[in-house]
């Protein structure tokens, strides 16, 4: 009974732990295999400029509208596809490469945001769109969440092959893809899901937390196989478990539920790359030993 | 000069057709002026020093690339039917996939989207990969393979392509010498089948043993057409150190004296 009261008692009982625990799950299905394929093709740091450059996009909507879902939503789209597009013309125009063009960007895109929503709103707002509140989801919310998982899986699912390809040998897609309509669209379509899925974890997570979910399990899946098609489902599973372990660690410790989403996730990353099954430091000193 | 086909009468003869073609990264100009043909059925080597543009003219004639100046033709014939392997550098080496899968997405064009492959499709994949030499190796991580296997799969996955047009980018780098024996005869019977072949190629000695026709890049061509017609010239010697080819800058006689002379 005990375990039944520390383990399902807050999912059962409390409406707000069920809706947060259905959208942390979700954001974890949606989301992950979009971590994988970012560590994969090596764009962690461009994933994180990007869920920092939706905040502006989010103070402005919120400095016109309030609090509105949809318009905070289209605002932060808006902005990071922006931020986006200068950060590849940086990169075309001057000598910055990828990383400092998107740092550069999303430094001012972060101080602008914050400097907005304070005048606007004071702490309690920024600390909602720096840092999310998922047990203050409303069912709106829920459903865009659970709209974008919808659209992210179908997606993923038929572009899996080439996203595997794509991440392996990019000029390989682009030639071959020449026999194939809309093979040169793959990068603009993982880019599309990745901002909606930022979106839509913001509202949660918080614009400086959403990319955990994401990375994290996708990070921790790594050291337990070698192969994409298995650390997929294995993600997933990291990402699962650390929304629900996280949640009930914020219920009963009285912590802040999306950093502690996101700390569940950073704990299995860095247990999984101190005893994971491959490449992680126990096999590394085993194998050298 | 070479004489230029129009795009119709292109696609009887020649494979690709440049013109005038440049290429700068930024303000380095890499390439200028590259004008000739290559015709259907060719075996090409392109030789010139480290920086000279070779990996950069591949990757035009590969789509990678667009020309920054003048124009390519690729015969139409060959949407969808080249084939390019690149520098092993180039590649990501640790991707979590094995042998299989990666020899598997010269398929892809004509597969779905699944991660599945059929029995058909694994049949293919067994044939090219022994073909290679890396039968039993199918459910190897590629990170494991040593640089000679791992141009073995490449190899694997171009016959699995069937392309017409086949681009190499310094195939033999850094291999074993029985290992580019037999990628070599590969080479040789895709060639017989008909097929164009460009390769980039450092080594001078297979470029004189095996490869009929050469293009020798600095920037811009310094001479095209039969190899032992070149190198009968002296315009380049087996002692030519090629890192002392000097990029030349505009000027029309560099001392090595030849312009695109085309074939005959």
């Amino acid at each position: 009974m005990e375990l039944y009261s520390a383990l399902c008692a807050p999912f059962a009982e409390y409406a707000f732990m069920k809706r947060a625990l259905v959208v942390a799950l979700t954001l974890a299905v949606s989301g992950t295999p979009l971590g994988v394929f970012m560590t994969l093709r090596r764009m962690t740091l461009v994933g994180d400029a990007l869920s920092h450059a939706i905040l502006p996009g989010v103070a402005i909507a919120f400095f016109v509208a309030g609090l509105s879902l949809w318009a905070m939503t289209l605002g932060g789209v808006l902005v990071a596809l922006a931020v986006a597009g200068l950060a590849a013309l940086l990169t075309r125009y001057t000598t910055l490469k990828d990383d400092a063009a998107f740092a550069l960007l999303t430094l001012i895109a972060l101080a602008a945001g914050v400097t907005l929503i304070s005048l606007k709103g004071g702490s309690v707002s920024l600390m909602h769109v720096l840092f999310g509140n998922i047990l203050a989801i409303d069912m709106p919310t829920l459903w865009l969440v659970v709209s974008v998982c919808a659209v992210t899986l179908f997606t993923v699912a038929g572009l899996y092959r080439r996203l595997v390809i794509d991440g392996f040998d990019r000029d390989f897609l682009r030639i071959a893809g020449t026999a194939r309509r809309g093979a040169g669209i793959t990068s603009f379509v993982f880019f599309a899901l990745l901002m909606l899925n930022l979106v839509a974890a913001f509202q949660a997570l918080g614009t400086l937390m959403a990319l955990g979910l994401m990375v994290l399990p996708a990070l921790a899946a790594r050291f337990w196989s070698k192969n994409v098609d298995f650390i997929m489902p294995v993600a997933v599973c990291f990402a699962a478990l650390s929304a629900y372990a996280g949640l009930l660690l914020s219920f009963h410790a009285a912590l802040p539920s999306g950093p502690a989403i996101v700390l569940v996730a950073g704990g299995a990353a860095v247990f999984s790359a101190l005893f994971g099954r491959t490449g992680s430091v126990r096999s590394t000193l085993f194998q050298q030993g | 000069m070479t004489d230029f086909c129009s795009h119709e009468t292109c696609s009887q003869h020649h494979h690709v057709t440049f013109k005038d073609v440049g290429y700068r990264y930024g303000a380095h100009r890499v390439l200028h002026d590259i004008s000739g043909v290559f015709h259907a059925g060719s075996l090409t080597a392109i030789a010139g020093p480290n920086g000279a543009g070779k990996s950069t003219l591949l990757k035009i004639i590969a789509g990678v690339f667009s020309p920054k100046e003048g124009t390519i033709i690729i015969a139409p014939e060959l949407a969808g039917k080249i084939g390019y392997l690149p520098q092993g550098s180039a590649m990501e080496r640790d991707y979590p996939i094995s042998v299989r899968q990666a020899v598997s997405t010269g398929l892809w064009p004509s597969m779905g989207s699944t991660p599945s492959l059929n029995g058909a499709a694994n049949e293919k994949i067994t044939a090219a990969l022994a073909e290679v030499g890396l039968q039993g190796f199918e459910e190897t991580q590629i990170g494991e393979l040593s640089g000679g296997q791992f141009q073995r799969l490449l190899f694997a996955r171009l016959i699995l392509q069937d392309p017409q047009l086949i681009l190499l980018d310094e195939p033999f780098a850094a291999i074993d010498a029985p290992t580019i024996a037999q990628l070599i005869q590969l080479i040789m019977r895709w060639h017989s089948e008909g097929r164009t072949i460009i390769c980039v190629l450092h080594d001078l000695l297979l470029i004189r043993k095996y490869f009929p026709e050469s293009f020798l890049l600095a920037g811009k061509c310094m001479g095209r057409g039969h190899t032992h017609a070149l190198f009968e010239q002296k315009l380049l010697s087996f002692d030519l150190d090629m890192a002392e080819l000097v990029v030349p800058e505009e000027k029309e006689d560099s001392g090595f004296g030849i312009q695109d002379s085309g074939r005959k």
